[in-house]
């Protein structure tokens, strides 16, 4: 699979990574090279069988549905860039 | 006397107990070591305040009499784990200045065991890297130099300040993590065992997610018997992580024999591969001539998917890391670069552009695209349907033999800069990614040196839970192999 330089442009988007127009052609050319070398998996036979979903066999614990946790307003936010009025502050989304 | 930063962990432990040193003389001698080895960039954050504050209580519990199993073993904690109150990057610009407001689970267990915290340990950015130079904060060096070259070696990834630090005697053990053999590799680069438990036994709570159903935390150490006592520590159910085994934990270091009679190992012939140094394949051969002298049934077995398990990876990684590293976004925490005028979407773009490496933002586009609509069952789906083949490999041969063993790397240590291809890169981790992919516990020992000086690895992996058996082979292979090569510096 070539990998052309739309769709870097577009995947790059996706995972919401700026890139600049220079790193375009490079990086559909290494992404290429990885992606055709992943490409052999196509030709394992793998008719009638699922996927993995579990590595090791086991199950999700039930616990008591009760508040285990919270009231910590200042640890949640004491890593924040910008932390205003008890709340996370970001640039303005509505025109 | 031997200098206390020498000495094995289970050695400190006797000396401790006899008195014949303080647990705050062992950390001043590690945090001696610590200032005199800056130049191998081993440490992002070194604390020493911490680490003597924490001797100091070693040594009252050691007059007390209630010491706990690790009180005053002065060990690095690899910088994926969240410590309170000390910085953690996981080797990311990212993460720059980002103090935990919580403990990992599996550092936290070490601490409550007496461990003392030397320090925040390099690593490859958020884990991705088989040779610490995609680390934000420089690259680690190996302690080892190859023959007379005066060429500065890579320690190994993605735990290569855990492997630097504990071959160049800074500290006595370290905690590692491994998603496709980030302990065993480094490990084995170094000449320090490294064991990687089955998915489940650690738990993952408080570690930077990389790939969350591979990766598994694990203890780095100077011997086989030093990581079966930190791995008793480190196991164990935490109901804080959904994926963590609620099994007993034994005590791995007291169970301990080294014995192989009656135990059969397999040789899986796929991992022969074409081209193979031929100084690899002799050390093979020698620890299958030492498993037999130690009375084990040599089986050779097939694991026909072998040579599938690196493509299947490199899409089941970074598809997991593409959704687990969304969370860096600039709002909760870490780095935020906002463009003048910019809009929220403008400052995601620009935070992770400037904020991620060449690698993990390489990774995050790899599954991002393998995830993408239109390609999903392609790549995705095919891969964890290959991934079921590979587990359904090991499941078989376990018909045929209790343990198997392998080279850790296909190579020794390398210089920075020769493998600038990142597909070459990622062919280093051809025998550590199948039993990472099974989730099986698996342990590189050191076993032997390269032509030109450099040390060399075996792996041994089990079936699920088995790490005693994994230990007891690592261990037999420890005392025929009697590796006491260290490194110049």
């Amino acid at each position: 699979m070539s990998v052309d330089e739309p769709t870097v442009r577009k995947i790059a988007r996706l995972a919401r990574i700026g890139i600049a127009d220079d790193d375009v052609a490079p990086l559909a050319g290494e992404l290429s090279a990885i992606l055709g070398w992943i490409e052999q998996l196509g030709e394992v036979d793998t008719a009638g069988v699922a996927p993995m979903t579990a590595v090791i066999p086991n199950h999700l614990a039930w616990r008591v549905d009760q508040v285990t946790d919270g009231d910590v307003q200042a640890k949640v936010l004491a890593n924040a860039p910008d932390a205003t009025s008890g709340f996370f502050a970001v640039p303005k989304v509505i025109e | 006397m031997t200098a206390l930063t020498d000495l094995t962990i289970a050695g400190m432990k006797a000396g401790l107990a006899a008195r014949d040193f303080s647990a705050v003389e062992l950390t001043d001698a590690h945090l001696a070591a610590m200032e005199a080895a800056r130049g191998l960039n081993a440490f992002i954050v070194e604390t020493p305040d911490i680490a003597r504050a924490q001797a100091a209580a070693a040594d009252a519990a050691l007059a007390r009499g209630d010491a706990r199993p690790l009180a005053g073993i002065p060990l690095g904690i690899k910088d994926l784990f969240c410590t309170e109150g000390v910085q953690t990057t996981a080797g990311s610009k990212i993460l720059q200045g980002f103090i935990p407001q919580y403990e990992s689970t599996v550092s936290g267990k070490l601490l409550a065991d007496g461990a003392v915290m030397l320090g925040k340990l390099n690593m490859d950015e958020f884990a991705m890297g088989s040779s610490n130079e995609t680390s934000a904060y420089g690259r680690v060096i190996s302690p080892w130099k190859a023959g007379d070259s005066n060429r500065e070696l890579v320690p190994g990834g993605s735990s290569g300040g855990s492997a630097s630090a504990v071959a160049a005697r800074i500290a006595a053990g370290a905690t590692g993590t491994d998603t496709g053999g980030s302990i065993r590799q480094p490990a084995a680069f170094v000449g320090i065992s490294g064991i990687k438990p089955t998915y489940g036994r650690c738990s993952r709570w408080g570690v930077v997610a990389f790939a969350s159903s591979l990766d598994q935390a694990g203890p780095m150490a100077r011997s086989v018997a030093d990581c079966a006592l930190m791995l008793t520590s480190m196991c164990g159910y935490d109901a804080k992580d959904s994926t963590s085994l609620n099994v007993p934990v034994p005590d791995f270091a007291a169970g301990l024999t080294g014995d192989m009679r009656g135990r059969r190992i397999g040789i899986p012939r796929e991992y022969r591969l074409d081209g193979m140094d031929p100084t690899i394949i002799a050390l093979w051969e020698q620890g299958i001539a030492w498993m037999k002298d130690a009375g084990a049934e040599i089986v050779e077995v097939s694991l026909p998917h072998t040579k599938y398990a690196l493509p299947a990876y490199y899409i089941i990684a970074p598809a997991e890391a593409s959704s687990n590293l969304a969370r860096y976004d600039g709002v909760r925490y870490g780095l935020r670069v906002t463009p003048p005028g910019g809009n929220l979407a403008d400052m995601y773009s620009a935070t992770r552009a400037a904020g991620f490496g060449t690698e993990v933002k390489r990774r995050i586009m790899i599954g991002t695209y393998v995830l993408s609509a239109g390609f999903y069952d392609a790549y995705y789906t095919q891969a964890q349907k290959v991934r079921t083949l590979i587990a359904r490999d090991f499941e078989r041969a376990w018909e045929q033999c209790d343990l198997l063993l392998t080279p850790t790397a296909p190579s020794a240590a390398f210089a920075f800069g020769d493998k600038a291809d990142p597909l070459e890169m990622y062919l280093n981790d051809v025998f550590t990614v199948p039993s990472s992919l099974a989730g099986l516990p698996a342990m590189s020992v050191p076993a032997g040196l390269s032509a030109d000086g450099l040390p060399l690895g075996l792996q041994i992996i089990g079936r699920p839970l088995d790490e005693a058996g994994v230990l007891d082979a690592g261990l037999a292979i420890e005392r025929a192999a009697g590796f006491t090569a260290r490194p110049g510096r």
